[in-house]
């Protein structure tokens, strides 16, 4: 492994400066430039035809959902839409790429010019410029067999998938990031993590990062604080997890200080990421110079966006996250802290549908965040994938403010609907748990608990009303936590004939 | 030889339709002249594959059809013959080139299913230069063709196979492909007729690109009238092909039977004629230029000054994109593939060894040429540049075109050159083309056919007419009266001239 310096001892001395290429596929049915079904996981090359397979004589032809889902996160992303764009031929000999070339875009991509305000996790917001948003196309996937390294180097033979060529991409290209410091790695991963948050809520992509629907190569280099000009970057490819992205940027960000400090010059590469060892080794050189020989693509006439069109995708674009996230607090009455909570348990889905199935806001944090949560650590699953419904926990809150069931009733009625005894109101049903009620059993209770404890009931006469507490946890005992807690209260203040 | 196959296909059509032969019998003659003439040390090398037993089942499905009563295509029954440039399902396409030899498309090429849904036996495959980079045939890596009327000569290129069988009746109509002129020369070379249509108005779909934004599908016949026929066959707007029109050309057998140009301008382009053209080739113009007149045409000179540029911006286009079009073939999805013959087994030596085994020089030229044209450093000064001159070319056009109905020179400049005589001289080869190119590179269509021999060595002439995008009709209007009073002053059509073919012992693979 490369030598590195400590993360702090690197910002002390260096002013890291990021820069991201952001592939998302889309989950269009069918494939950027030919009929043949947009599927993840499908035998090799059973969704392939002539045009993903670069037949001689075939040509594409420009998926209109494609351009749809594109300029939809152009318009995400505050870009500007080109009203007219242009494809162009990327060349590289390549055999996971049918034609030798990717249909790609150069001069004119479709979106341009935009920003999105990160949020990083204390709250602080910070901006980041997108140079442009293009569409392309995915390239097929090599599988490099015998050999050690399952790299292509020393392998015996490599297969390829057809499957996932002219799967169709969008690459989203920021602008140089600087003045992130520290915090460079943390807003690589929420910058990534906003943009996956993004198209997933735009409904373009499955926005799966572990299937590769998003992709993220980062770029890194180093300068001098208070030096204009950039320092040699180098290009991490394919960091495929948000975590990764994060440990990605802050090893450059290591590695990069101790080759300045040696004295020695950071070579513009490509680096690959290692997620055992949580470390980068060197790719392919990559010089601003690689002749890619870009020229327009002469099989396909241009992408024209009349602002019609646009202006119909933007009004039928959702709520931008972060714009939602602002509203559900405010609506919920949430504070920071809490809100924040919700966020970082990933639940605020699940709170706002049981808020929605008509829980206040209060009892959905309540329970998602509490009971469910805490059930769902102790099984090692997500809340959402514990089997808990959000009319369930509308159910629960319904029974216990009917009276009809307490908290700790309920906690052993979500046993029941967890153990598939059915609705909430049947699980009381069937288990007998519903609270006792009935004054006359109470009184007795009462006038038991009352006999133990003299003592308190004198305080309480005397005005210490606070102590009540006492007397309704006994109650609660001898009725085994069946009884109305309230009632219980009303009726021993009765009883000892005090005002509440 | 029967007198059968030297019909034009509208007569064929004619007789099909009126029972006096079924589509069997006229299919099965083509195919015995094919086995007569086309074989042999000597012989006209057109079909790279023939295509026997799928012709005459097509044929035999038609007579039974018409025996039902069925109401079928005007040309159903009548035979074709198809570049190998055309992928066609269930017959080889080769491209004229090793590098796809014995590959078969897994589908058609639009213009295929056209045919097919017409119902037109498909006669085989005609040779061409390797991916249609040349001007002579010459460069097919399965031997050249040779032109009917004078064997020791080339039949023009890059469809020389097209034009050879349809000159020799061994077709009657045939499919060519057309980039700078590779319909419309060896028609002019092979005293036969050739359309370039506007470009989008055929589907480009399964024919194999050379340069994307000059190719264009259009047919060979021996009539305007035929081939006015086909192309309304082929024509029209495909999904599969982005750069097809959606309103394509229309009325082209009717403008062919209307035959008139009372009253049209036509425009004599300065530029294509002069220095260069050979004096028989320039005399046959002048002629037919005297016969539009008489019919009330009003004949006017016009210059395009950008053409003189046409040729070199042509020549950065089309390997430019051909670089780019052919760099699929690599061995690696389907046809040749050939290993290092020592050293790493790497994949990048394997492409390499196979492209340079299956590409024949040409080729190989052409890609040198293109990939260099488009590399960074040199894109604007040459492919740029290139694209800046195909604007005026364009420009020169819509001038001249707002003077005149239609615009005529000679077709190619010379008549048929001996077969090696400019091989290794390419660009007295891509001079050949000089008159066709500035079509392509302005997307309009053009239009060749016979101005009849030329006196210092008798062969034939040719004669180009260009309209304005999407007015393919007009072609086929003036075409036609200048094939009537040609045909008229010769006595006949002009193959009728031809030399008789020696026929080899006619034995035919049908039987």
């Amino acid at each position: 492994m490369d030598a590195t310096l400590s993360f702090d001892e690197a910002l002390e001395k260096y002013d890291p400066v990021l820069g991201f290429e952001v592939h998302v596929e889309l989950n269009t049915k069918t494939k950027m430039f030919s009929s043949a079904p947009n599927v993840f996981g499908d035998e090799p090359n059973t969704n392939v035809n002539e045009v993903d397979l670069g037949m001689p004589g075939v040509l594409p032809t420009v998926n209109k959902k494609a351009v749809e889902s594109s300029i939809k996160i152009g318009l995400a992303l505050n870009c500007k839409i080109a009203e007219s764009c242009t494809f162009a031929r990327k060349h590289y000999f390549y055999p996971d790429t049918p034609k030798n070339f990717q249909t790609s875009q150069y001069e004119d991509p479709i979106a341009y010019d935009g920003y999105l305000d990160v949020e990083l996790s204390d709250g602080t917001i910070f901006r980041v410029e997108i140079e442009r948003a293009h569409m392309e196309e995915d390239a097929g996937k090599l599988t490099h067999m015998g050999g050690a390294t399952g790299r292509i180097q020393g392998a015996d033979f490599s297969l390829v998938d057809y499957n996932r060529a002219g799967v169709p991409l969008v690459e989203i290209v920021t602008k140089p990031i600087e003045g992130a410091g520290a915090r460079a790695p943390e807003l690589a991963k929420a910058y990534v993590a906003a943009v996956r948050e993004i198209v997933k809520n735009l409904g373009v992509s499955d926005a799966r990062m572990e299937r590769g629907n998003v992709r993220c190569d980062a770029n890194v280099s180093l300068r001098p604080y208070g030096r204009e000009t950039f320092g040699t970057r180098s290009e991490t490819k394919n960091v495929n997890s948000l975590r990764a992205v994060e440990h990605a940027v802050n090893y450059e960000i290591r590695r990069h200080a101790a080759v300045l400090d040696s004295g020695a010059a950071i070579v513009q590469e490509t680096r690959h990421w290692h997620e055992d060892t949580r470390s980068t080794t060197s790719g392919r050189p990559k010089s601003d110079a690689d002749d890619y020989r870009y020229f327009p693509e002469p099989d396909l006439v241009p992408v024209v966006a009349t602002p019609e069109w646009v202006e119909s995708l933007r009004a039928e674009l959702p709520e931008p996250p972060a714009e939602r996230r602002k509203r559900l607090q405010k609506d919920w009455g949430y504070s920071d802290l809490e809100f924040r909570d919700v966020v970082n348990a990933g639940l605020m889905d699940e709170i706002g549908d049981t808020v929605a199935a008509g829980a206040s806001a209060a009892a959905a944090r309540k329970w998602w965040m509490g009971e469910i949560a805490r059930r769902a650590k102790l099984a090692d699953v997500d809340p959402a994938a514990l089997g808990v419904t959000p009319a369930v926990v509308v159910e629960l809150e319904s029974l216990i403010a009917s009276g009809k069931i307490n908290d700790k009733l309920a906690r052993e009625v979500l046993d029941g609907v967890l153990a598939g005894e059915g609705t909430p109101t049947e699980v009381v049903d069937k288990r007998g748990l519903a609270v006792v009620s009935d004054d006359g059993a109470l009184q007795a209770a009462i006038d038991q608990a009352l006999a133990t404890q003299p003592g308190v009931a004198e305080k309480i006469r005397g005005g210490k009303i606070q102590a009540v507490g006492a007397i309704v946890g006994g109650v609660m005992k001898v009725t085994k936590g069946q009884a109305d807690a309230g009632r219980v209260r009303e009726l021993i203040l009765k009883t000892l004939g005090v005002d509440g | 030889m029967t007198e059968l196959i030297k019909h034009s296909a509208a007569a064929l059509a004619a007789k099909l339709a009126a029972r006096e032969v079924s589509a069997v019998e006229l299919t099965q003659a083509h195919l015995d002249r094919i086995a007569a003439v086309d074989g042999g040390e000597r012989g006209i090398h057109a079909f790279l594959h023939v295509n026997t037993a799928e012709a005459l089942a097509v044929a035999a499905d038609v007579d039974e059809r018409r025996a039902r009563g069925e109401e079928l295509h005007e040309l159903a029954g009548v035979p074709i013959a198809v570049k190998d440039l055309i992928v066609t399902v269930g017959q080889p396409t080769t491209a004229g080139s090793k590098i796809l030899e014995g590959w078969h498309s897994p589908y058609d090429a639009t213009v295929v299913k056209k045919l097919r849904a017409a119902r037109m036996p498909i006669l085989g495959k005609t040779n061409l230069d390797e991916f249609a980079m040349g001007s002579s045939t010459e460069h097919s890596a399965y031997g050249p063709t040779r032109n009917p009327w004078d064997l020791d000569r080339i039949p023009g290129g890059s469809g020389g196979g097209s034009a050879a069988a349809v000159a020799s009746f061994e077709a009657p109509l045939a499919l060519g492909t057309d980039t700078g002129g590779s319909i419309r020369q060896p028609g002019a070379v092979t005293g036969t007729v050739g359309v370039k249509p506007t470009y989008g108005g055929v589907s480009r779909y399964g024919a194999i690109a050379m340069a994307s934004s000059l190719d264009q599908i259009g047919p060979v016949s021996r009539t305007v009238l035929d081939s006015a026929l086909l192309h309304e066959v082929i024509g029209g707007h495909d999904p599969f092909d982005s750069t097809s029109l959606t309103d394509p050309a229309t009325g082209l057998v009717a403008a062919a039977r209307l035959g008139n140009v009372k009253g049209m301008k036509i425009g004599v382009v300065k530029e294509l004629g002069g220095e260069g053209y050979q004096a028989g080739v320039e005399a046959r113009f002048a002629d037919s230029l005297e016969m539009l007149r008489s019919a009330g045409a009003e004949i006017v000179e016009v210059s395009c000054p950008n053409f003189d540029y046409a040729l070199g911006a042509y020549y950065l286009i089309m390997p430019s994109e051909a670089s780019s079009n052919l760099a699929k073939f690599d061995g690696v999805r389907y046809g040749l593939r050939v290993l290092p013959e020592d050293g790493p087994m790497t994949i990048e030596r394997v492409m390499g060894s196979t492209r340079a085994a299956g590409f024949g020089d040409e080729v190989k030229r052409r890609i040198i040429l293109g990939t260099y044209a488009l590399s960074a450093g040199y894109y604007d000064a040459y492919y740029g540049s290139a694209q800046k001159v195909r604007t005026l070319i364009q420009r020169d056009f819509d001038a001249a075109f707002a003077q005149v109905d239609v615009l005529i020179s000679p077709t190619a400049p010379t008549t048929a050159f001996k077969l090696g005589e400019k091989l290794d001289d390419p660009l007295a080869m891509y001079l050949n083309d000089v008159a066709t190119i500035p079509a392509n590179m302005a997307g309009v269509p053009g239009l060749s056919l016979p101005s009849g021999l030329a006196d210092e060595d008798g062969l034939p002439a040719g004669i180009q007419l260009l309209a304005p995008v999407r007015q393919d009709a007009r072609l086929y209007r003036v075409g036609a009266v200048l094939e009537t009073m040609l045909e008229q002053s010769w006595g006949g059509p002009i193959l009728a001239k031809a030399p008789a073919l020696a026929e080899l012992a006619k034995t035919t693979e049908a039987k």
